[in-house]
């Protein structure tokens, strides 16, 4: 493990962060996911050493750096408004690090060149780092970040105020860094980044770390309210591409090995689908429907909600669905009955694996 | 656009323009003055005087050297004011401020106090044989005492306007504090900080009740100016003034010059 945060608390008047624990291991995408003001932010100034915590530990490759200094962790930290040196130009921006560790001038030049060529920013060297586009300023405080090749990279809310375009190119860089080996702690309130990038993910809410676990894990089982309700759904699934259509339709294989079809861009990646309960119709037949994707299976339990039930069907997985009092009535729904849970294409939302 | 600024013109706004336009010619009007007043041959004859060109001389340099050197002292004070939080620090922006309300013939008397041959400074330096009453460090020191909270509220304002997250960003990178000071925080406040020392050097060079206390002699130029006024009168003043406003504006002029350029 290369991360180990141990019991960590920091207490501010009218906001705490309590006793989070978790771990990161070499190579893994790590997502802190939480709705502003959950303290996410707060937890990385104190991993990266800019605030002191009031308890607890955290030890990076087994060392204890809980006190150490900020300028002594070897950890990078992407802040979510760069930090861009205005008065240097973008080489002095990325060689900062270096020659505030006194490398010499050789060793400097060949990294700057090497991190500029693989950011695509070798152009912009000499340019007033002002002028620059979001997206350029972007690379270039990446650049600078990962230049000493820090043990760990963490990034708070990289991706919130950037453009659709550059939100993928983006993303993509994001996996590629970490597929190079590069640990990553990312902050991000958005769920879909997280389902994205994430190959572990820990929830947080109101300073509490409320749920860790894999990406399907989170998702299907919510112990939040808050990624329940972004989500959208218990129907959280895990899914492989397979074809698409002539018409455009996307198929993809569910874990239950049955396919699931909607309408997605890009089309051709593995990812994840979810689709809120209320869209989940049941019926007793599948004639004349519109709904493209229905899953035979058995009713295995009925839960009262505010406002109607929610019905749990076992289609080799469960598929949950909500309807209103009337409906289990009218159809008789009870455990154990066979019925086929439909769910039209258009409300899959589907999100890729990047 | 144009409706709206031509009502502005009849009203409210000719009255702003009508009483700003008073106070700045009540600022131009004496200087100006006295320069249609001062004959071109009485201003020829006092440049040729050594007496007038070394007291203008003997303040400008105090001052610069002054200026140099408390500002090492300064602009980490400044620092401190922008960058941390303790105790009664509304106390100390209020001593800084200090200077600016005390009349200066009374910080004239206190500096006389501090290094006058009876003090403990001043017995100190006569042990060495050295007076330091009429000399330029007691010229600098009054100086300086005028003129200091110019350099540190300007150089603090400057500290205030960089943002925190760039010294956080170098902190991360790798940077000491001290590194971060140098690489940072002073880069970034360079322009408020020069401001603050050509203000310091101005406020310095015209110092004169403070100045006279502690050394009438040598003569900086303000002292020389009022020594000519009261032994020989107006008309011999004015010329030895005027030299000293013009060579005054132009050192200021040129130093603003310089330092918004860098």
């Amino acid at each position: 493990m290369i991360l180990f945060v141990d019991q960590i608390s920091k207490h501010f008047p009218g906001f705490s962060l309590s006793a989070i624990s978790f771990g990161v291991s070499q190579g893994d995408y790590f997502m802190l996911l939480g709705p502003t003001g959950a303290g996410k932010s707060l937890l990385l100034q104190i991993l990266c050493g800019l605030v002191k915590p009031d308890g607890g530990r955290i030890l990076l490759n087994g060392i204890d750096i809980t006190f150490a200094s900020a300028s002594q962790r070897n950890m990078g930290i992407l802040f979510q408004d760069l930090a861009i040196f205005p008065h240097l130009n973008t080489y002095d921006n990325i060689a900062y690090p270096l020659k505030v560790k006194r490398e010499s001038s050789g060793v400097i030049k060949r990294r700057v060149q090497e991190l500029a060529e693989r950011f695509s920013i070798a152009h912009l060297l000499h340019k007033n780092v002002n002028n620059l586009s979001g997206g350029e300023k972007q690379r270039i405080a990446l650049a600078r970040t990962l230049a000493t090749n820090p043990s760990l990279l963490l990034l708070d809310e990289p991706l919130s105020a950037v453009d659709p375009q550059l939100h993928l190119d983006l993303l993509a860089m994001l996996r590629s860094i970490n597929r190079a080996g590069t640990t990553v702690i990312h902050v991000t309130h958005n769920y879909e980044e997280a389902i994205s990038l994430a190959s572990k993910i820990g929830v947080l809410n109101q300073g509490k770390l409320v749920q860790l676990g894999s990406t399907v894990d989170v998702f299907q089982y919510p112990r939040s309210e808050f990624v329940a309700k972004f989500t959208g759904a218990k129907n959280f699934f895990k899914v492989k591409f397979s074809r698409v259509s002539q018409n455009g339709l996307v198929y993809a294989e569910l874990p239950f090995g049955r396919s699931i079809a909607f309408y997605s861009n890009p089309v051709n990646a593995n990812g994840f689908v979810c689709f809120p309960e209320e869209t989940v119709v049941l019926s007793t037949h599948v004639e004349n429907q519109s709904a493209v994707n229905a899953f035979q299976g058995k009713v295995i339990d009925i839960f009262a909600q505010r406002f109607g039930y929610e019905v749990v069907i076992d289609c080799g997985v469960k598929i949950f669905s909500r309807i209103t009092g009337e409906s289990l009535k009218k159809m008789g729904i009870a455990p154990g009955m066979e019925l086929f849970a439909t769910v039209k294409a258009n409300v899959v939302r589907f999100i890729p694996e990047i | 656009m144009s409706a709206t600024t031509k009502n502005d013109f009849s009203g409210f706004r000719l009255t702003m323009m009508l009483l700003g336009a008073f106070v700045l010619l009540f600022i131009i009007a004496p200087l100006l003055g006295m320069v249609v007043n001062t004959p071109f041959k009485a201003i020829a004859s006092t440049v040729a005087d050594s007496q007038v060109l070394h007291s203008i001389w003997l303040s400008i340099w105090v001052a610069m050297v002054t200026s140099l050197v408390f500002a090492i002292p300064a602009i980490p004070l400044a620092y401190i004011l922008a960058r941390y939080d303790f105790p009664f620090k509304n106390v100390l922006n209020g001593i800084i401020d200090l200077p600016i309300v005390v009349p200066h013939s009374v910080v004239g008397i206190a500096l006389l106090g501090l290094i006058a041959g009876d003090s403990l400074l001043g017995k100190a330096f006569d042990s060495f044989g050295i007076n330091l009453l009429g000399t330029p460090f007691a010229i600098a020191l009054a100086m300086a005492f005028v003129s200091l909270p110019l350099l540190i509220n300007s150089a603090r304002d400057g500290f205030l306007q960089v943002p925190v997250r760039l010294e956080q960003a170098a902190l991360t990178l790798g940077a000491t504090p001290s590194q971060v000071f140098f690489t940072i925080a002073l880069p970034l406040a360079w322009r408020s900080i020069t401001t603050g020392l050509v203000m310091m050097f101005a406020r310095g060079m015209s110092e004169f009740g403070a100045v006279i206390i502690v050394a009438y002699h040598p003569m900086v130029a303000s002292v020389m100016i009022y020594d000519r006024f009261t032994t020989f009168g107006l008309k011999y003043a004015q010329p030895a003034a005027l030299i000293f406003l013009l060579i005054s504006l132009f050192v200021f002029i040129s130093l603003r010059f310089f330092s918004r350029k860098k």
